[in-house]
């Protein structure tokens, strides 16, 4: 049982991570639950539920212990808001909605990138805690001061009998929220007057919440990342039910050994062991490979997998896909082009020539466009009229903004025939725009000569120079 | 009544008012069936991929019913459909539309397609899904019910716009479907709670979507694919990798996302073109220069198959609209009645047509004073002109097909490698008279004997399926030609002809000095002509006789048809003014040139200067041409108070001309104030800093 001095913690934010970590490291990885469960005791709980929950958390005892002493026993009043922060799929939300659901305690789960608007969050909570006819009682856009005085009325019906907990997913969104939203949900505690723990879940540290009016510092914890081992243990969890739990475990070993230097992320890697099982045992299904020689069943699925991680882990190519490349193997190995193989774009002629335009205004600084486009511009070295600043590649410092003038100027000259300024040509540049291949800079309320960037690569823009038959690079500053 | 006033507007300004109604109602029969032509055709084309999407559908609400342990591991994916379309943006509506129908048609009801444009927030996304989908769901009277409830209760529904309540609605809407069908059998609603019909959400431009926005919902979505059986569909302009740009791994990851290529609109266009434009059925046709003018807006501004038809469109009203004798211009029974119920004035028209005049000179002297004032021999005339014209396109496209097929796979494609180009070429003028047409020629003299013939088996094909006895007799001619090529194969001459040739090419590995190489080059040539034909060559060069003969006699321009004006819409500015507008042009032509918009008789000048009549803005815009960069607003003025005074007709030298003076100044230089600030809003001048009391000037040389 971890001991806690909560007299230090309401006073600052505390930290137990370093802790956790030394402990972590003593521990053995398999077996070790048996006797962890022995942490997961408390007073006001009953043994049982201790235990389902125990079980539902693998590699997390300590958390959910810690947790559980922060909570207290139900009647008791808990502290009122606690900050849990973790990498993405550290288990955050899962030990929250694992504690909370088998202890049978009231609360409301929510995420907050759904609640587009501070209403629809207090919506939510009231609905959870309280039913339907409460979260009618909310006006229309309802004000923080709206749902105080709504819960309270609430809480006065129905007083809390067990602390209430409202869990809030990617927390981090709570910033961009109204300015009072985030100090109020913290002590949200003192302004209801009620038994209710607001618990934030985050993956960004608390450093970065603390609004520059100061609020009330929540409880800080930490959730560390899996170890391999512990990763082993839970993604081991999952097996196939047609197969022994050690041939299972044994592949998710294989798996980590070529995934785990470049992804922690568990549910990536539950992604990844479930679609490549299938080829794993395919040897054994065919009866050529017992399921315990490792090294065959491990040389046939490693280059496999390192073929995976070019491809599925970078969802260049979808697992539908990479599922059906699977079984097309046997008879061609098919050539599934991933995403980032398509970058081909058809254009119209004078669409082309407009990015042209834009990528030469966005990459040769203005004064040189005499140089590129004037029949008459004198013969001027390149060292005359380099500027300090110009000295670096202007491919190193990206593209530049450019107004419409210069874009119009670049084009009428870059292109081989006379082109009336019609309708459709100032259309095109828009439909660019839409297009994202350029980038208006300025505002789009702003119609008198608007700026816009051009957004495509070198290589890009080089491919569509060479279907209209036109040296780009002989126009281009950095390449004199 | 609709229907009425379009014909009213159709009448207005009509030229040749008897027959506006015949012309318009024909002009809105070709115009209907080119409209279901075309979309037929969309649908054609886009079978093969929206059959391939209905299947991932399809697949994938069967999939979330598999229990299976692969399945189950991956139920957190949201299947997504990448479908590539082009950038030709303006065609997509198309295929949404009927991509949504299809779906809701044979796998779900449940079909909602957004737009960029009205989701600017996460809040107007969700909005509009929930709108689109809970509306669409209300087919049966008890859910027009509900639905009727949730609209007169708009306060408490938009507070609720969140997926759970989506989750909510399918769930009651999957529940009454199941027990809703009391007719069924006992196990068919358990069956019915698994067949879950998916939720489709198709995004109709992903560019344009705000990435944050879209990272949101993707995130909530995720959220509910446990409950919600929900799928995307982006529609890509560009190419997929933007899918990469605008989200973020950790979003992209709960997508399985499936790729699918539609096909290209350059492709699409040339079928349209040939199933539409290249085809004896439609009597309405474009000459060579509107053709011109259509496709280079495509191929240069658009892309756009739509804005093409619309383009068509715009030729067929406008021909019906300005052409009386666009009555001819239908099916071939109508346009002989036709013929029969023109009036004299009409008949007058004919008479002065281009190219019955034409016809005309070419007759014998009784005739033509017979044509000229007989109306009844002149109907009798021209109803065997109109069937001459219907039998010269019934054998133009088929040749124009044959030609385009020898062609195509020539070395440098000297006739163009698309069939639009060659008939451009047949349009414009004789195209036996052609400089590429003869080189053409002489490079399918230089095929290889089984090339020729198969290209030869494919031009019979062509001529077959014809209905006209001239390419009937022509095809059999062809038929005849290829069996004596085949005959030839089992006659075997070839080795004696090889034998001669042969030698001076082995001269010529040998030799390595220019000099020397032109020598025997001119040998060979020389023995090449002198010696005898091959029977294979004098085969051949019958084959391409025969075909350059049925070039000669079937392609030639359409002009020189007689009465093709009836049929021909020829006036290619108008199209250009209509459908690439030049703003500036025209306002420089305003501004120059005042009378054209004003009509006011006394604006009227000749040599292109202005009138000192004209309104204030043109007077300044004129005297503005005639300076440099910088213009000094007092000499500015100056000019302008002189022109200005002088049209007022103000002597300097009367008597009253002093007094008046104070008040006409101050006007006038309130006018002129009003004439640059209006110059400057349009554009043509700016404020300066560089002088004081100038401005820099914008434009520069006319167009």
């Amino acid at each position: 049982m971890v001991l806690l001095t909560l007299t230090s913690a309401a006073s600052g934010p505390c930290r137990w991570n370093g802790h956790w970590g030394r402990r972590r490291c003593h521990r053995p990885v398999a077996g070790g639950r048996r006797s962890m469960t022995a942490l997961l005791q408390h007073p006001g709980y009953e043994d049982e539920s201790l235990q389902r929950v125990a079980e539902q958390l693998p590699c997390r005892e300590a958390q959910s212990a810690v947790l559980l002493s922060l909570m207290g026993q139900p009647q008791q009043y808990s502290y009122p808001s606690i900050f849990i922060y973790g990498h993405r799929a550290s288990g955050k939300s899962h030990v929250m909605h694992v504690l909370l659901r088998e202890l049978e305690l009231p609360h409301a789960t929510l995420s907050c990138v759904e609640c587009v608007s501070g209403a629809l969050l207090f919506q939510r909570v009231l609905l959870s805690l309280f039913g339907h006819e409460a979260a009618a009682l909310l006006p229309r856009s309802a004000s923080l001061s709206d749902f105080v005085r709504v819960y309270r009325q609430q809480c006065s019906l129905s007083p809390a009998e067990q602390t209430r907990f409202i869990v809030m997913e990617k927390a981090e969104l709570l910033r961009d929220a109204d300015a009072n939203l985030l100090p109020a949900l913290l002590r949200l505690q003192e302004l209801v007057e009620d038994n209710v723990t607001v618990v934030l879940l985050s993956e960004i540290a608390w450093d970065k919440f603390r609004p520059n009016t100061g609020c009330f510092e929540p409880l800080l914890l930490h959730f560390p990342d899996y170890s391999k081992g512990e990763l082993q243990q839970i993604l081991s969890q999952d097996r196939h039910p047609s197969y022994s739990a050690d041939f299972y475990s044994s592949y998710i070993n294989i798996l980590l050994g070529v995934f785990y230097s470049v992804c922690r992320d568990l549910r990536e890697l539950r992604h990844l062991a479930a679609l490549n099982f299938s080829k794993f045992c395919e040897p054994v299904a065919e009866g050529k490979v017992k399921e315990t020689d490792t090294h065959k069943l491990w040389r046939n699925i490693e280059p496999h997998l390192k073929k995976a991680m070019q491809t599925v882990y970078l969802r260049e190519v979808s697992s539908l896909q990479w599922e059906q490349m699977q079984q097309m193997e046997e008879k061609e190995t098919g050539v599934v082009r991933g995403l980032s193989a398509h970058t081909h774009i058809e254009l119209p002629y004078y669409s082309k020539f407009l990015l042209i335009a834009a990528y030469l205004a966005s990459y040769n600084p203005a004064r040189t466009d005499k140089r590129f486009f004037l029949k008459h511009h004198g013969k001027i070295k390149k060292t005359n009229f380099l500027k300090k600043n110009e000295k670096t590649s202007n491919h190193l410092l990206g593209p530049k903004p450019f107004p419409l003038d210069r874009l119009l100027a670049i084009f009428y000259s870059v292109v081989d025939n006379r082109v009336a300024p019609t309708a459709s040509i100032f259309s095109q540049i828009s439909s660019l725009v839409t297009l994202q291949l350029l980038a208006q800079v300025s505002h789009e309320d702003q119609l008198d000569a608007p700026k816009y960037k051009c957004a495509v690569s070198m290589d890009f823009i080089c491919a569509i120079s060479r279907t209209v038959n036109f040296d780009i690079v002989k126009y281009l500053y950095d390449f004199l | 009544m609709r229907e009425l006033g379009l014909e009213d507007h159709f009448a207005e300004g009509c030229e040749g008012a008897e027959n506006t109604a015949a012309r318009f109602e024909l002009c809105q029969q070709l115009w209907d069936k080119l409209k279901t032509d075309t979309e037929a055709l969309q649908d054609e084309l886009n079978r093969k991929v929206l059959d391939s999407l209905l299947d991932l559908t399809r697949k994938c609400s069967t999939t979330r019913q598999h229990s299976d342990w692969a399945s189950k591991m991956r139920a957190s994916e949201i299947p997504t459909a990448a479908l590539v379309l082009g950038v030709n943006v303006p065609d997509h509506d198309m295929t949404f539309q009927s991509l949504s129908e299809l779906l809701q048609q044979s796998v779900t009801p449940h079909v909602a397609s957004v737009q960029a444009k009205e989701c600017g927030t996460l809040k107007h996304l969700m909005k509009r899904v929930l709108e689109r989908l809970t509306g669409t769901a209300v087919d049966d009277e008890e859910e027009e019910e509900e639905g009727a409830e949730q609209t007169s209760t708009p306060l408490h529904k938009s507070s609720h716009c969140s997926l759970s309540t989506l989750c909510d609605w399918y769930n009651a809407k999957a529940r009454k479907s199941s027990t809703g069908t009391p007719g069924k059998k006992r196990s068919s609603p358990t069956k019915d709670e698994h067949q879950q019909p998916p939720v489709v959400i198709i995004f109709k431009d992903l560019e344009a979507f705000n990435p944050r926005v879209l990272q949101n919902f993707i995130l909530i979505c995720s959220l509910y694919i446990e409950r919600l059986p929900l799928m995307f569909i982006f529609g890509i302009a560009t190419s997929p990798s933007t899918i990469q740009h605008m989200l973020p791994h950790s979003v992209s990851s709960l997508l399985c996302i499936e790729l699918f290529q539609s096909l290209s609109c350059t492709q699409h266009l040339a079928t349209v073109i040939d199933k539409l434009i290249l085809t004896p059925q439609f009597p309405f046709k474009l000459n060579g220069k509107v053709m011109q003018v259509l496709i280079s807006i495509f191929l240069y501004h658009d892309f756009s198959v739509r804005n093409f038809i619309k383009g068509v469109q715009l030729a067929l009203l406008e021909h019906f609209h300005s052409q009386p004798l666009s009555v001819l211009c239908c099916k071939k029974k109508q346009a002989l009645l036709n013929v029969t119920q023109l009036g004299h004035l009409d008949l007058e028209r004919v008479r002065q047509l281009p190219s019955f005049k034409r016809y005309v000179e070419r007759q014998e002297h009784q005739e033509q004073v017979s044509l000229l004032t007989d109306d009844g021999h002149l109907k009798e005339v021209c109803q065997r002109l109109i069937k001459d014209l219907r039998k010269y396109h019934k054998n133009y496209y088929p040749v124009l097909r044959c030609l385009h097929t020898l062609t195509s796979s020539l070395p440098r494609y000297p006739l163009g490698k698309q069939i639009r180009e060659l008939h451009l070429i047949c349009l414009e003028k004789n195209v036996s008279e052609n400089e590429d047409y003869q080189s053409a020629m002489k490079l399918l003299k230089m095929l290889a004997k089984d090339e020729l013939i198969t290209l030869l088996q494919r031009c019979a094909d062509i001529l077959q399926s014809v209905k006209s006895k001239k390419m009937r007799t022509a095809h059999v001619q062809l038929e005849e030609l290829l069996a004596k090529f085949k005959q030839l194969d089992s006659v075997e001459t070839a080795p004696v002809v090889e034998e001669n040739i042969t030698s001076p090419v082995r001269n010529l590995q040998k030799k390595t000095d220019l000099f020397q190489l032109q020598k025997t080059l001119l040998e060979m040539n020389e023995s090449r002509r002198s010696k005898k034909l091959s029977p294979f060559e004098v085969l051949r060069n019958d084959a391409l006789e025969f075909i350059d003969g049925l070039v000669k006699s079937h392609l030639c321009p359409p002009e020189s048809q007689t009465l093709n004006e009836a049929c021909y819409y020829s006036s290619s500015a108008t199209v250009r003014r209509h459908l690439n507008a030049a703003p500036r042009t025209s306002i420089q032509a305003a501004l120059r040139t005042p009378y054209y918009y004003i009509q006011n008789d006394s604006l009227k000048t000749e040599d292109g200067s202005v009138s000192n009549a004209a309104p204030d803005i043109c007077i300044a815009y004129k005297l503005h041409l005639e300076c440099g960069r910088l213009i000094n607003l007092f000499d500015w003025l100056e000019a302008y108070a002189t022109v200005v005074s002088a049209a007022e007709g103000n002597d300097p030298d009367s008597d009253d001309y002093g007094k008046v003076d104070e008040v006409k100044h101050s006007r006038s230089s309130a006018r002129f104030i009003q004439a640059v600030s209006e110059l400057e809003f349009l554009g043509f001048i700016k404020s300066t800093k560089q002088k004081t009391d100038h401005v820099a000037r914008l434009t520069w040389g006319g167009c």
